[in-house]
Parts: structure tokens; C-alpha cells; sequence
């Protein structure tokens, strides 16, 4: 049906309001296959509120997030099957291990766990699949929260500032693996100050301005 | 821009409940195992105020045995108020509450899991030490059956009704008062009918009565609530 159909997100007449005071009004974008979107904008210009909105963890004051032509809250379990969400919180347990993390974080989004030693090499955790994640460092954790998308098999991925405390390397090694998974069909919309090094015809770029009123 | 080959939007064969209730429950019992206070303090609680209740009011046994349903039952809603806390709370801060409520799993099977498994980490327990406690306190010898079974279906209510008020104030950063207001008052049906039943039964007559209905708060919670605690997570994460 729409199987063929370009088209993965669509927002329509999207308007935040938080503390009084609206963030966008109407704001309206689609994205399609193969995208890669930076969101922009100053602290507190509702990067992170869109991106709750866009995964369907916020409601919008007005407007709708569309996902295959119908609403995403019409159709959870289809769209949550098809998404990818890394908040700026990385959902890292302190009691378990790395490997125990990233074991549950994948059968969470019903992917296979049995590779997981294999991911986090991937993220070279290598040798840290038994420490305790609350020995590990604030990179680290980050590094468990981002290895699912080595195995992810969803064309939405939503990520929130993924290259906070990443090296220099993880992030080189995070942007190829987000060009990959654009060119393989996927989406990739995130937010982070620093500037993409991918080449400019592979990005957009969504920039919200600071309101105060 | 047409390369959909490798990347198809439809519903993929559904993921197995049996699963995912498994995958939840193993995790919070390993979290909870390896941060051993978190079982360890409300069942302290519970022992310390019962072991208190002799030695303010005195060795008199007869005023021991009158209070006794009633003293263990208020300290088992205590103790499981003070760990009601911990059900969603962490996960709340640190994320993983998120993860799960963008997970394709029906949220109804994790919120259930989670609240199975807290009552495995801190009901459970309540209801292996009270007999003992309930020595201390002189417990008429006919009322330990009705004690047991009252616990065993009434901690489970706790921990569901507990839970919806858990999931409404996780949101805010101080919501331990406003806890304490909202599930109170819904634990105190449990508490009559639980102290019935245990008097009852010292007086040697049927209490099937207060167990049936005990029974039925049981059934409703188990069923219901955990659609309320969905709902009201999804409220306090917006």
C-alpha cells in the first residue's frame, strides 16, 4: 500500500506552549526516506519538547504527528516497532552491567540480544561487558544507549544530543552509521549544537528561534 | 528517495507477552537484588514497628491480642508506602521509563510486570515474617490462618492501587506527601475488611465474607489498575 511511499513523518500545524509561553506554532515539515534532519536552536527554543512530540512522548498543544498517513497515537505499537528514541537521558541502569543493559535496552525493542558482546565492540566497550554501568563513565553510558542502533532494524530514529560526551571518534563513527541508515531508507532527525562534518547535501536543517512570548 | 528495499513500515508478527512480562520482571528483581536496601528497608520498617508496639504499651497480653490485626496491617500499609517509591521513580529519572513506554510492547504487560515484581520484593516478605510478629503480639492461636490469608490477597492490592498513585506523582519532584494523600485513603477498604476478617476468625466464626470481598479488590486491582497506571504514566512523562 504505502509501502513504496517516501513519506515516513509528517508533522501538521504542530504548536507547543510550555510555561505560557509557545515555543513554534504551526509548524509543518514531512520527512521522508533517506533524510537526515538536525534540529536547531538556542537553549530553550523547544528542541528536545519537538523531539518528545515527534515520538509521541508529549502531545502538542495543536496538530498532529503523522506516521504512514495516520496519527502515531492511532497506531502505537506500529509506530513504537518502527522507532528508535535515544532522550537526553540514556535509560542506563546502575545495578547491571553494560552487556545486561544492552541485552534488556534490545529485547526491549524486540530486536535479537544473543550479539550484544558483538555491539559493544562496536562501541568499544570491549572488555567493559562486565563492569557494573555505574562504574562507568557519563560517555560510556551514552555508548550503551546509542549501541542498539548498530542492530536497529527501524526506519525512525529520533535522537536527542547523541554526541553528548561522545569522543571525537564516536561521533566520526555515530555519522557514518547515520549515513549508512539514511541511505539505506532510514530517517535520522536529532539535535546537537555542534556542527554535523557530513557532507551539506545529506542534512537538513530545522532551526526554531527563541520566543519570549 | 525511493529506497524503501531494505526498510518496510508494517507490523511486524507480534512480540510475545509471556516475554516481555519475563524480560521486565528478571530486571527489576536483578536491580532490586543488587541494591539490597531496597527490600531490606521496608521490611525493617515493618519489623521495628511491630516490635515497638509491646514495649510502649506494656506485657499485658489481652490489650496485645485486641490490636494486634490492627497493628500489623497499618505497619504492612506503611512499609509498602514507603517502598512504592522506588517503582517508578528511578527509572523515571534516569530515562529507562521512556524506553519503555516507546517500546512495542503493550505497556499493560511492563506496568504489570513491574508491579508483580515489587510485590515479590517487599509483599512477600511482610507476609513470611508476620506470623512470627504476630507471636510477639499475643495473636489470638485461630486468627494466623486469617492473617496469612488476608495478607496474601491484600498486599497485592497495595502494591497495584499504590502504584497508580506512583505513576500520577512521578512526574514531581516531591510527591511523597501528595502520595501519601492520594493512596491512603484507597488502602483503608483493605485495612476494614482485613481487621474484620482477623477478629472474626479469633471469635472462632466464618470470615469468608470479608475474604470475598477482600478477594474482589484483588481481582479488580489486578485487572484494572495497571490500565490506570499506563494512562497516568503517560500523563506524568508529557
Amino acid at each position: 500500500m504505502s509501502k513504496n511511499s517516501p513519506l515516513l513523518l509528517s508533522a501538521n500545524q504542530l504548536t507547543c506552549i510550555r510555561e505560557e509561553r509557545i515555543l513554534f506554532e504551526k509548524l509543518n515539515f514531512s520527512i521522508n526516506c533517506g533524510d537526515i534532519i538536525q534540529v536547531e536552536g538556542p537553549n530553550g527554543a523547544g528542541k528536545t519538547s519537538l523531539l518528545r512530540i515527534l515520538a509521541g512522548l508529549s502531545q502538542p498543544y495543536e496538530g498532529q504527528v503523522q506516521f504512514n498517513h495516520t496519527s502515531i497515537h492511532d497506531e502505537r505499537e506500529l509506530f513504537n516497532q518502527n522507532l528508535h528514541y535515544i532522550g537526553h537521558l540514556a535509560g542506563i541502569k546502575g545495578e547491571m552491567t553494560a552487556q545486561e543493559n544492552l541485552e534488556f535496552n534490545l529485547n526491549l525493542c524486540g530486536l535479537d540480544s544473543t550479539e550484544a558482546e558483538k555491539t559493544l565492540n562496536q562501541v568499544n566497550l570491549l572488555g567493559f561487558e562486565d563492569a557494573l554501568a555505574s562504574h562507568l563513565s557519563a560517555g560510556q553510558h551514552r555508548r550503551i544507549a546509542l549501541a542498539k542502533l548498530w542492530q536497529s532494524k527501524a526506519p525512525i530514529w529520533i535522537l536527542d544530543e547523541p554526541f553528548t560526551a561522545i569522543d571525537k571518534n564516536g561521533v566520526k563513527k555515530l555519522e557514518e552509521l547515520m549515513i549508512k541508515h539514511a541511505k539505506s531508507g532510514g530517517c535520522v532527525i536529532l539535535t546537537t549544537h555542534q556542527d554535523l562534518s557530513i557532507d551539506k547535501n545529506l542534512y537538513k536543517k530545522i532551526t526554531l528561534e527563541y520566543r519570549f512570548f | 528517495m525511493t529506497k524503501t528495499n531494505n526498510i518496510t513500515i508494517e507490523l511486524k508478527e507480534p512480540l510475545s507477552y509471556r516475554a516481555a512480562f519475563m524480560l521486565i520482571f528478571k530486571r527489576d528483581l536483578t536491580i532490586a537484588f543488587r541494591n539490597k536496601d531496597d527490600i531490606l528497608n521496608p521490611l525493617l520498617f515493618f519489623i521495628i514497628v511491630i516490635t515497638l508496639f509491646p514495649l510502649g504499651i506494656g506485657p499485658e497480653s489481652n490489650t496485645l491480642a485486641i490490636i494486634a490485626p490492627g497493628i500489623i496491617w497499618v505497619a504492612a500499609l506503611l512499609s509498602t508506602l514507603l517502598s512504592l517509591d522506588r517503582l517508578f521513580k528511578s527509572d523515571h529519572a534516569d530515562g529507562s521509563l521512556e524506553q519503555m513506554l516507546l517500546s512495542p510492547h503493550p505497556l499493560f504487560i511492563i506496568v504489570l510486570a513491574k508491579i508483580i515484581a515489587h510485590w515479590c520484593l517487599t509483599g512477600l516478605p511482610l507476609i513470611f515474617t508476620a506470623p512470627l510478629l504476630a507471636l510477639l503480639l499475643n495473636l489470638n492461636e485461630n486468627s494466623y490462618l486469617a492473617l496469612m490469608l488476608t495478607l496474601l490477597i491484600g498486599t497485592p492490592i497495595l502494591s497495584f492501587l499504590g502504584a497508580i498513585g506512583v505513576a500520577l506523582t512521578v512526574g514531581i519532584k516531591k510527591g511523597g506527601v501528595l502520595l501519601s494523600l492520594l493512596v491512603l485513603p484507597l488502602y483503608i477498604p483493605v485495612l476494614i475488611f482485613a481487621t474484620s476478617a482477623i477478629d472474626t476468625a479469633a471469635m472462632n466464626l466464618p470470615y469468608s465474607g470479608q475474604l470475598a470481598i477482600i478477594a474482589a479488590l484483588f481481582i479488580g486491582s489486578i485487572t484494572l489498575s495497571p490500565f490506570a497506571v499506563s494512562a497516568a504514566l503517560k500523563v506524568s512523562t508529557n
